[in-house]
């Protein structure tokens, strides 16, 4: 491989990784204040993308029933969009997690893959089976990088992700909500002796997730295209980022997770073999838990709880 | 669900049921349901009709054997695994394999395969057992995109994606199983063999050895258990149930393909665990009947309900019945159930 | 309280079983009702004679992968199997070989895309319903798993999915049939265009299942035997979305052309990341991409893609004195109206085939199972499907081969046929 192939491998991986990245960072916001691994977190992600495409044109939904023409533009469409779903993200904690009482992570997981299950039953009744696609939001020809390119919407891709990522960490970091949030995560029961409503917290961090998975679904649309089944890949790829590193619980861990998990699996698949490319990923990531089984970037404090089941 | 315990009396309810009879039955509970189960399934192919009734009845019993042994792993030695697919697997293209290239009459074939399977548990089990929690979760899961590739790819070894066609019928001291309703009561026989063992395991030494696990790892330590060791040989033996499963599978259905292993089908074994009630062998056979009789059912029955519904609507169906089983029940169907008909039975 | 769970327990568990039991037919699958009204079916109902007598109706079982990954192949079969029997029941059933009418009862089950759950439902169909005749699954898999359970109980079978070992030995699947071609005759007109242009060198990229690797298969076969010389034969997973790695590769060897074996899930972002990378070689699929999806999809980059596939795509560019052609254009219209004006896809087109042939051997036979297959093996001749011109015999139970395919070069938004004597022309 040359220097320029080995460039336009890394180019690809940090656009894959950046929205594993994204959607890793949804499991863990939710994680961090309600202890939920939510495993529909990648069906946020095809709903963001579904609706932000029905927005913008005509779609004929319901095997065909129905025609919507709603021929939005782009950028209303996605801000729509990512509200309609942070809805969805609002539902599924008031109509299901909240009444869930239960400490067991294993049945807290299986109600979330019946939320998934059901999510993506109702897509494939609204919008059937086909793919869709989302115009690129700047269209024009690639940028080349020596014999590499950059397409256009792979930098709306890496740019849009590195952009959330510093504006979550600014809400976390410098606002009280925030810091309300970052209470409930390291100790839910001081939070609520702080005065902190915690179940208003824990709403907060699934409208939050929900937005984060949405908009990670849009921005990969307009390259990958987008059909009812779509989010189960991303929301795999994004729960083995968001644990690899982080433990499902630090926030840089899953984005550092998610990047190297898209890199990894693009230069497996190239230099390696394209065929065992999922495998290879996965035993290095194997090789790296085994050396550090609490999680690289894992402070020390708290890994227990952090790690057990 | 109640840890199996062999006092008696400790239930209020059967105080007042004094017959010889009740006796009994709260003393060896697990004797009595045993004989139940072994009843029901005598009589039970003398009621149905046709072999797609008895075929899901063998799903069941298939499911039951890899519950009963992801139960142990789970419930009692508190282990999640998003991979017991693979185990199933190794035993299913176990026997194609062992029976197409060494020529093994089928009975050596299965038990080959479920050595080997164990073998194999034992070799992975040793650095993947060190992790816990998420992170066992996310290898196991891993282990099963792994053994998909493998079966995937390899199609000299596997036959590929379009699977590996097991070669000759399933014969044992030359009886031949070349019927669903023979193979009906091989499945349970196996069934029933294994419920034994785990239930026996349960409740002994061992069993009690692994629920400390469960409760406490580092206490479990200080009592002297060799959790490591103890860890290991639970996944070993519930790789070998599966295994078992699997052999049993490609005999009766004659081919096996990726598609039979996926991690879809490992994360369905985990919701039937957690329907019955993680911790309990009981439960397990329950969750595997309820939910492969749930997936039928609902196939035969909306479109009766709903005209035109269709596979889409079926799959909506099963995610909200799943959500709401785990709501109202989180201990499990059986232990829920009944928590709630007692809490009824007060208020009236 | 163990005793109370484990009564509980069996209590459910015998409940459930009951109710399983007590649901012996399925009720029969209600259509959606077609926006216009549909003329009656081709092959199928003769003009219903007033004075008819009724029978009973004709069983088919029907397992088609609604959910799950080949649901974008089950939908459209299913479709067609539904407006199939609303425009038969309409026009009065079919007049069977006792003189009686009958109307037809598809019952269409849902494999989920699982061998295993194929096989249940095969075993529904053919055990509970009592159907004639099996039609299923969509891909190779699911119907290579219920293979032995339409043989064991001595049923005639109608695959819907392309691997050749469904039918192959034939002697062992005396009681199956399928109704794609293989995919060795699609390989072979993708052979002939690459001879016309005297190309020698090609890499190939395609879809880890099962539809990818019968079609690789093919490829290398037939490839090498020829002397052309296949620089790389890379894989990717169903499901995955971003093929810069392969794609790097293959622009690295700098192939004379591309073949692709896809489904348009992938297909299409794969042949627009084709061009972001800059690569220039001719692109040929293979049949996976014949639906609108691909070129709705990967838009411009879709232009001047090449594709062997039936001649339902360009049913309107064929001489009129081409036999399939009233059948093709029929079926398109029809399928437009049954579902709010979907544009047909090859697929469906595998489901019409099948269903008719049934709905042929029905007519002649009845529901004798045996009578049915001995049917379809002797007396399918010439028979004007959509996928091809099918002869069934003795020793070919799929019956259309390379004159059932046409190259189709797409342009501007739509699809060209390549007549063989332009193939070395551009």
């Amino acid at each position: 491989m040359t220097p320029d192939q080995l460039l336009q491998l890394l180019i690809a991986g940090l656009t894959i990784g950046s929205i594993y990245a994204l959607i890793a960072l949804g499991f863990v916001v939710i994680h961090n204040v309600s202890g939920v691994i939510n495993l529909a977190q990648g069906e946020f992600a095809m709903l963001g993308a579904l609706i932000a495409i029905t927005l913008t044109g005509e779609t004929a939904l319901f095997n065909r029933a129905w025609t919507v023409n709603f021929n939005l533009p782009l950028f209303v469409a996605v801000m729509l969009a990512t509200l309609a779903v942070m809805g969805v993200g609002a539902l599924v904690y008031l109509l299901v997690i909240r009444l869930s009482h239960t400490n067991s992570v294993i049945v807290q997981i299986i109600i979330t893959i019946g939320i998934a299950i059901t999510l993506r039953g109702f897509a494939l009744i609204v919008w059937g089976t086909d793919p869709y696609r989302l115009p690129e939001f700047t269209p024009g020809p690639p940028i080349p990088i020596g014999a590499a390119v950059l397409t256009r919407q792979d930098l709306w891709i890496i740019g849009s992700a590195f952009a959330l990522m510093a504006l979550l960490y600014l809400f976390f970091q410098r606002t009280m909500l925030g810091t309300s949030l970052r209470a409930c995560a390291v100790n839910r029961m001081a939070a609520r002796l702080m005065g902190i409503n915690v179940s208003h917290m824990m709403l907060l961090a699934f409208v939050l997730s929900a937005g984060i998975g949405a908009l990670a679904g849009i921005v990969i649309a307009p390259k990958t295209f987008m059909g009812y089944d779509t989010g189960t890949y991303l929301g795999l790829k994004g729960f083995v980022a968001a644990i690899v590193l982080g433990g499902m619980s630090d926030e840089r861990g899953a984005i550092i997770g998610g990047l190297s998990l898209g890199i990894l699996e693009i230069f497996a698949a190239g230099l390696l073999s394209s065929g065992y490319k999922d495998a290879i990923a996965f035993l290095v990531l194997f090789v790296v838990l085994l050396i550090q089984t609490t999680g690289i970037l894992r402070r020390r404090r708290g890994i227990r709880e952090a790690a057990g089941v | 669900m109640e840890r199996a315990t062999i006092s008696p009396m400790t239930d209020p309810v059967s105080l007042d049921a004094q017959t010889r009879r009740t006796r009994i039955l709260a003393r060896h509970p697990n004797l009595v349901a045993f004989g139940v189960l072994t009843a029901v399934l005598i009589a039970l192919p003398l009621v149905l009709r046709n072999n797609y009734q008895i075929s899901i009845l063998n799903f069941i019993g298939l499911n039951t054997i890899l519950t009963v042994g992801l139960a142990l792993l789970m419930g009692y030695a508190g282990q999640v695994s998003l991979g017991h697919a693979v185990f199933y697997g190794l035993g299913g293209y176990g026997v194609g394999i062992l029976a197409q290239r060494t020529g093994l009459p089928p009975l050596a074939a299965i038990v080959g395969a479920a050595i080997i399977t164990g073998l194999i548990a034992l070799l992975i089990g040793i650095p993947l057992l060190r992790l816990r929690g998420y992170y066992l979760a996310v290898a196991t899961l891993g282990l099963n995109v792994i053994f998909l590739l493998i079966a995937t790819n390899e199609t000299e070894l596997t036959g590929g994606p379009n699977g590996l066609a097991i070669p000759g019928d399933l014969t044992i001291g030359g009886f031949t199983f070349d019927s669903d309703l023979k193979f009906y009561f091989l499945i349970w026989l196996v069934t029933l063999a294994l419920i034994a063992v785990s239930l026996n395991i349960v409740n002994s030494r061992i069993g009690r050895a692994l629920r400390a696990i469960d409760s406490s790892e580092i206490a479990a330590e200080t009592l002297g258990i060799n959790t490591a060791r103890l860890k290991l040989q639970t996944l070993v033996l519930s790789a070998m149930y599966a295994s078992i499963a699997g052999s049993l599978y490609a005999y009766w259905i004659g081919i096996v393909s990726p598609s039979d292993f996926s991690i879809n089908f490992s994360i369905e074994l985990v919701v039937m665990v957690a329907i019955g009630g993680l911790a309990s062998v009981w439960g397990a056979i329950f969750g595997a009947a309820v939910v492969t009789l749930l997936i039928e059912l609902l196939r035969n029955f909306l479109p009766q309900v709903l005209s035109g519904a269709s596979g889409e609507h079926q799959i909506v169906a099963f995610g909200i019945l799943l959500i709401f089983i785990m709501i109202l029940m989180p201990e499990g169907l059986t232990a829920g159930s009944l928590k709630r008909l007692r809490a009824w039975r007060k208020k009236t | 309280m163990k005793t109370r769970i484990l009564a509980m327990a069996l209590l459910i568990v015998a409940g459930l079983i009951l109710a399983a039991c007590a649901t012996p037919t399925a009720a029969p699958t209600t259509a959606p009702q077609p926006a216009a009204p549909t003329t009656a079916p081709q092959p199928a109902a003769p003009t219903a004679a007033p004075q008819a007598t009724t029978g009973d109706p004709y069983k088919i079982g029907f397992v088609t992968s609604v959910t799950g990954p080949a649901s974008s192949l089950g939908i459209p079969e299913r479709d067609t199997a539904l407006m199939i029997q609303d425009q038969v029941n309409k026009a009065g059933g079919i007049k069977g070989p006792d003189g009686a009418m009958h109307k037809i009862e598809i019952i269409v089950e849902d494999d989920a895309s699982d061998a295993s759950k194929a096989t249940l439902a095969a075993k529904k169909l053919v055990e509970q319903d009592n159907v004639a005749v099996l039609i299923g699954s969509s891909g190779s898999p699911a119907s290579l798993a219920m293979v032995e359970t339409a043989t064991k109980n001595s049923t005639p079978m109608i695959s819907m999915a392309s691997a050749s070992q469904i039918v192959n030995p034939i002697a062992e699947r005396h009681w199956i049939f399928k109704t794609p071609q293989a995919n060795q005759p699609v390989t072979a007109v993708q052979l002939d265009w690459l001879k016309a242009n005297g190309i020698t060198k090609v890499a190939s990229i395609g879809v880890n299942n099962a539809f990818g690797k019968d079609s690789r298969d093919a490829m290398n076969e037939q490839f090498k035997a020829a002397g052309i010389e296949i620089l790389a034969d890379e894989v990717f997973q169903p499901g995955d979305k971003d093929f810069t790695a392969q794609l790097t590769k293959i622009k690295a060897l700098n192939p004379q052309a591309v073949i692709v074996h896809a489904t348009p899930g992938e297909g299409a972002p794969l042949t627009v990341q084709y061009h972001t990378l800059g690569l220039t070689a001719p692109l040929l699929h293979n049949h996976g991409i014949g639906n609108k999806d691909f070129i709705n999809l990967a838009k411009d980059a879709a232009e001047g893609v090449m594709f062997p596939i039936g001649k339902l795509l360009v049913a309107n560019s064929l001489p009129d004195s081409d036999p399939q052609k009233a059948v093709l254009l029929k079926y398109i219209a029809d399928y437009g109206a049954f579902t709010n004006g979907k544009a047909p896809s090859s697929f469906g087109g595998h489901g019409w085939d099948a269903v008719e042939i049934a709905l042929a051997g029905l007519q002649a036979e009845g529901p004798d199972r045996t009578k049915l297959r001995d049917y379809f093996e002797n007396q399918v001749k010439n028979f004007v499907g959509i996928s091809g011109i099918f002869n069934w015999s003795p020793t070919d139970h799929v019956g259309i081969g390379k004159e059932s395919l046409v190259l189709v070069r797409i342009k501007d938004g739509g699809w060209e046929y390549v007549a063989p004597d332009q193939y070395a022309a551009k």
